[in-house]
């Protein structure tokens, strides 16, 4: 079988890699499509749904970053409907959770607040829930202020499928999902934490953040994770899944 | 232009800190434009003890978060043509909100009572009560134009302007974003 195929992204033919989810392949002929929980390297969940997209002859939308590209594939990535639905996305992780930008030690450095601009959220029109949330500030040197956590599970999968640590999970379900220490622990408590600092680099928002940071100060280094992320692809192909 | 009718300008200070007054201050040269072709019929900036009838646009910094704020926005509404929700705590509730998850009769208690150095005791007198929740201005009354920021640029806020003195609606999603 050969390992190149072809694909059509917005009306251009384009080559792909057999085996590329759609997202990859768009992003290897430069072609942007948003995503939040997506991090090179890491495996793929479709968790934000930001990065949905139109494939000819599929009535539903899919999520680029765990669809496969295939022989043939006709993809839409930008149209007003799909602009549409990732405003709404964005505008729930909004609602969902308290986002106070303005005080947000990711302030101006945020993939949320970025992607919010980029596509054209001014203001949120689902009603906001304002829920009691945690902050932890255990740990010594991070801190993880649920407040701000778009359930992306990044931080679960690089703690993971990076460092081998498997310090992170999701408890509760639905609304109440949250992000969670091994058994619901204080991170501070943590048996498995090796304070590498990897989850609080590639975490999106204002989430996970190193200590004795004020508003605007945490900016983050993805760069290196990713580098490591992606040697560990190359060596693994496939990687756990 | 010379004879061109003044456009009636107000502006309202709900749950917000004035930077987005401040803000709007900040405009610059637009300032002489706007003396040349605006009034400004209420607001921190003018004397007007009542929001007046026949309103072209308000402007309206802060949360909803009392009686009062409530009224007045009602009132704005009801009166004017088009109405912006300027900045973060008018678009989002913003820092405002973060009372939001305590109880009204909780906090003040808190702050009040337990928390008082000297005369304990929750003022009542000659201030609006708390609503439940500080909230954004539209899910209190329609808003024709959300410019988040905290507060927005001055460059957003002379762009809003500048397009609606052209009898344009502005489009205002790539010169403010939340924070
Ligand atoms: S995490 Fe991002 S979107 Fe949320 S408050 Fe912080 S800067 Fe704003
Ligand atoms: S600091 Fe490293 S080991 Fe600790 S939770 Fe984060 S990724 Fe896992
Ligand atoms: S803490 Fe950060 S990385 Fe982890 S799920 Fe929340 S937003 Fe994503």
């Amino acid at each position: 079988m050969p390992n190149r195929i072809s694909i059509r992204i917005d009306g251009e033919l384009v080559q792909a890699e057999r085996g590329q989810t759609i997202f990859e392949a768009a992003q290897s002929n430069n072609k942007f499509i948003p995503g939040l929980c997506q991090f090179k390297g890491l495996s793929t969940v479709g968790a934000c749904r930001l990065c949905v997209v139109e494939v000819q002859g599929v009535n539903r939308l899919l999520p680029s970053c765990t669809t496969p590209a295939q022989d043939g594939m006709a993809v839409i990535t930008k149209s007003a409907r799909l602009n549409d639905y990732r405003r709404q996305s964005l505008e729930l992780l909004f609602a969902e959770k308290n986002h106070v930008c303005a005080v947000c030690v990711s302030n101006n450095h945020c993939e949320l607040q970025a992607y919010a601009q980029r596509l054209g959220v001014t203001n949120v029109r689902y009603a906001y829930r304002y829920p009691k949330l945690h902050v932890d500030m255990s740990h010594p040197r991070f801190v993880i202020d649920h407040n701000r956590c778009v359930l992306c599970t990044r931080c679960v999968r690089v703690c993971n499928e990076v460092e081998g640590a498997y310090v992170w999970g999701v408890a509760g379900r639905g609304i109440g999902s949250r992000i969670a220490c091994e058994m619901d622990r204080a991170w501070g408590n943590s048996a498995s934490c090796t304070n590498c600092g990897k989850c609080v680099q590639v975490c999106p928002t204002g989430a996970l953040a190193e200590k004795g940071f004020a508003a605007e100060e945490m900016v983050k280094r993805q760069d290196l994770v990713e580098r490591l992320a992606t040697i560990r692809g190359t060596m693994n192909p496939g990687g756990p899944r | 232009m010379k004879n061109q009718p003044k456009a009636r300008l107000a502006t309202a200070w709900l749950d917000g800190c004035s930077g987005c007054h401040m803000s709007l201050l900040d405009v610059d040269e637009l300032l002489l434009t706007l003396a040349d072709r605006v009034t400004i019929v209420f607001g921190p900036l003018v004397d007007a003890q009542h929001f007046p009838e026949n309103v072209d646009v308000a402007i309206v910094e802060g949360a909803v978060s009392s009686q009062d704020d409530l009224r007045l926005a009602q009132t704005i509404r009801e009166n004017s043509k088009f109405v912006i929700a300027l900045g973060d705590c008018a678009v989002t509730s913003n820092v405002p909100s973060m009372r939001n998850s305590i109880a009204p009769t909780r906090l003040l208690e808190r702050i009040y009572i337990s928390g008082a150095t000297a005369q304990p005791g929750v003022p009542t007198q000659n201030v609006p009560a708390l609503l439940r929740a500080a909230i954004p201005l539209h899910e209190a009354i329609k808003v024709d134009l959300h410019v988040p920021g905290c507060p927005p640029s001055a460059a957003a806020i002379a762009h809003v302007l500048t397009e609606l003195l052209e009898g344009r609606k502005p489009d205002v999603a790539s010169a403010a974003k939340f924070g």
